[in-house]
């Protein structure tokens, strides 16, 4: 485990000035009140692409800055903490890594720029039903012309709503639960046929449901190789999920430090409720959790910056660990606000709701302990 | 080349030389280690030679400093020697509570002429120490211990007794809190002292435990005397000794039992013993759904060890953390025996050749003092709300 360089340190500072500045619980309470459906502020965004962030994995020949993933999962970590709501997952983490990983020159320089500048927002369409499957794509992509025809349904989009890019998982052979006959298509979002519904979540974030309908799309359009797309979209996958793990441990450790203040403050039989031991000892198991989850959380994505063969392992420990102690971090908080923990005026209700949201994207815990045992061999 | 990466090369082609054959099972259970001290009897030639090539090149206590028989290695130095040791499956050369709390604390405190007496000989295996804390009524409250020191002018006689004393019936040396003065608040009346378990007085009990093994002792003082040359830093001041010497213990304890989820898997050894569906899981959704849990979370331990030793290592103080590590590695493998008999069934709980003797419920329940010895969880818990969280009162 080697510990975070110069750069990183700085950008972790960097992020944590500006959040806890710009883009606080308090924006974010603001918007939700206001009902702004992309569910989240593009003037924020255009300040992050200034900042450097929207290109954070962007390289510097394409405009961005050209970190890696863990400098990713650093300014996610930070977001977690502010429950600052942008694309940042969607676009600057894995459309990205989507797009260096698997897109043509052209591709490329069409698309990494104007991620890096903030002008494109990007979507990754995968699940179809209310449990994550990659695997058991059923959009169905027919050859048609020198293109393809798409047929189906998307659900549980982060950013479907905003985005002017989707990239979707389709299905050009086999049959849904294989994991070969996948392939990638990049497919604007005003394109004919495509419908957006936004899908409002208990986290007040922008999903959405897509439906393609006898969409047509170039060769062009396909990312990666035909039928051979499951491999690069695990990778796509995994980068979110590193983030999403290190997004879940800021909202944990923000969620575990307001209960602590709350604890101090709030006084019962004449004394602060922090000092009776039956709640000791549960902030102090919480506490250790944490530990675990951060320190696990950093391992993925250091794992996947190395490229390590095992990257995927490492990735499902930390979704799977973080989502529990963040859902831990937020249960125990309700509990030890007593009644205020339950009235919408205090932000630990807002914490436990994104925490349910995102420990459900891209594979739940029991879906990654699953796939642990299942490559263990058991 | 680096120096480090020629340290490498160098290390490798010595321990390629010097590691006797059978010292590279990988072994690092208590058993399978070498204890050393006086009545040591070696199990092998190769053990026997292992310590003493090892010890020679104080590479039993690779950091400490060469003028006290370490191996005055740097932080990665060491790293590197832990590496290529793991690499080849060496043992530990030695085992001995005089390398993991004794010999830290005696560099921070002792006097010159103290590190120059004891350190080697712990270095080269020659005395084995025993840990003199607990007492019949310390135990979690250990400050409030009674085990006297009375002043004699140049010595100290020794009365009371001590118990759960680990190996104190195979010790040499015991490192021993006793009260040296009984007006003072309870803290600031302890002495750290250090004496042989030859002398006039002392003796031990093997205490029987529910795993059937014996390694814990009663031992008792009846006036022993103890030389002043024996007092380990300031009359009075050694709660400051025994306070750091327990981060030592907690934080070694909890790193034993990360180190513990290398091998093989909880899974593997269920889809052994009990069979797999035609997925290839295994014969029990539900303590498949366990064992996978258990993983999980000792995974997410190992990241943690990780990444507190690479701190350690970058000269960052831990404090506290070493009460996180002990009260979590301990609990994991409380949990880890306990899927382990799950998974053993009724073969398990036989007393027959068949089963080792019971092998496997013995150390089950070897697994309970976990979290009781060395401070038990609900005192590390404490430890961690007053410490690092700083709840009130605690």
């Amino acid at each position: 485990m080697t510990l975070l360089n110069e750069d990183q340190l700085m950008l972790q500072e960097s992020a944590a000035a500006f959040l806890s500045e710009k883009a606080p619980i308090s924006e974010f309470r603001a918007m939700r009140d206001a009902g702004l459906a992309t569910g989240f502020s593009k003037d924020l965004w255009a300040q992050f692409a200034q900042m450097g962030w929207a290109g954070i994995l962007v390289p510097e020949e394409y405009g961005g800055s050209g970190f890696d993933l863990t400098g990713a999962g650093l300014l996610a970590r930070e977001m977690g903490r502010n429950l600052t709501a942008s694309p940042f997952i969607a676009t600057a983490v894995m459309a990205t890594t989507a797009l260096k990983n698997l897109g043509s020159d052209e591709q490329k320089s069409a698309n990494l720029p104007a991620i890096a500048t903030g002008s494109q927002l990007f979507a990754i369409a995968v699940d179809e039903s209310r449990k994550h499957a990659p695997a058991k794509t059923a959009l169905n992509a027919r050859r048609s012309g020198n293109g393809f025809l798409l047929n189906g349904t998307k659900c549980f989009v982060s950013e479907g709503a905003s985005a002017d890019q989707i990239i979707v998982a389709a299905r050009t052979s086999g049959e849904p639960g294989d994991t070969d006959g996948i392939t990638l298509f990049l497919v604007p979002s005003g394109t004919d046929g495509v419908t957006c519904s936004a899908t409002p979540t208990i986290d007040a974030r922008g999903f959405a449901t897509l439906d393609f309908t006898d969409v047509t799309v170039t060769a062009d359009a396909v990312l990666g190789e035909v039928d051979g797309g499951y491999d690069g979209l695990e990778i796509v996958l995994d980068a979110g999920r590193a983030c999403m793990a290190a997004e879940l441990t800021g909202s944990a450790t923000a969620a575990f430090d307001m209960t602590l203040s709350y604890l101090a403050e709030r006084k019962q039989f004449g004394v602060p409720v922090s000092s009776f031991q039956a709640l000791q000892h549960r902030a102090a198991h919480l506490h250790t959790e944490i530990e675990m989850a951060e320190a696990c959380a950093l391992k993925a994505l250091a794992a996947f910056d190395a490229l390590a063969p095992d990257t995927w392992r490492h990735v499902a420990v930390a979704k799977a660990k973080c989502a529990q102690v963040a859902q831990l971090a937020v249960q125990e908080g309700v509990q030890m606000h007593g009644g205020m923990g339950m009235t919408d005026a205090f932000d630990i209700g807002l914490y436990m709701k994104r925490a349910r949201v995102a420990g459900e994207l891209f594979g739940d815990s029991a879906w990654h302990a699953n796939r642990l045992a299942d490559a263990l061999g058991y | 080349m680096s120096d480090l990466e020629t340290f490498r090369v160098q290390t490798r082609e010595w321990l390629a030389k010097n590691c006797p054959q059978d010292m590279r099972d990988g072994a690092n259970s208590e058993e399978a280690s070498c204890w050393g001290g006086r009545n040591w009897e070696f199990t092998s030639e190769g053990q026997r030679f292992w310590l003493e090539r090892m010890g020679a090149r104080g590479w039993t206590v690779p950091t400490w400093p060469k003028e006290y028989g370490g191996g005055g290695l740097s932080k990665e130095e060491a790293q590197v020697l832990a590496e290529e040791m793991a690499a080849i499956g060496a043992r530990k050369p030695h085992d001995n509570f005089g390398i993991t709390m004794l010999g830290p604390a005696l560099l921070k405190f002792g006097s010159h002429e103290q590190k120059l007496e004891h350190l080697p000989k712990i270095a080269r295996g020659e005395i084995r120490w025993c840990q003199g804390y607990s007492e019949p009524g310390a135990g979690s409250d250990l400050a409030s211990l009674r085990t006297r020191a009375d002043d004699h002018g140049d010595h100290y006689i020794v009365n009371g007794q001590k118990i759960w004393t680990s190996y104190a019936d195979k010790a040499d040396w015991i490192f021993c809190l006793v009260r040296t003065d009984f007006d003072a608040p309870k803290h600031k009346g302890i002495s750290f002292v250090l004496f042989d378990m030859a002398n006039e007085g002392v003796s031990t009990k093997p205490i029987k435990l529910i795993s059937g093994a014996s390694a814990f002792c009663e031992t008792f003082f009846d006036n022993v005397r103890v030389e002043k040359a024996n007092l380990v830093h300031e009359e009075n001041k050694g709660w400051d000794v025994a306070k750091y010497l327990l981060t030592h213990e907690r934080e070694m304890i909890g790193s034993l039992f990360g180190a513990m989820t290398g091998g093989r898997s909880l899974g593997e050894i269920a889809a052994h013993e009990l069979g797999t569906d035609t997925a290839g899981r295994v014969d029990d959704p539900i303590l498949r759904g366990k064992l996978v849990q258990n993983e999980l979370d000792a995974l997410a331990f190992g990241a943690l060890l990780e990444s507190v030793s690479a701190k350690a290592q970058a000269g960052e103080s831990l404090g506290a953390i070493s009460s996180v590590l002990k009260y979590y590695g301990t609990e994991l493998n409380k949990r880890r025996h306990e899927l382990l008999m799950d998974m053993g069934g009724s073969a398990e709980l036989e007393v027959t050749p068949a089963s080792g003797d019971g092998q496997r419920a013995r150390d089950w329940l070897r697994t309970k003092a976990n979290s009781i010895e060395g401070g038990t969880s609900e005192v590390q818990l404490q430890i961690i709300a007053k410490q690092i969280l700083q709840m009130p009162g605690a």
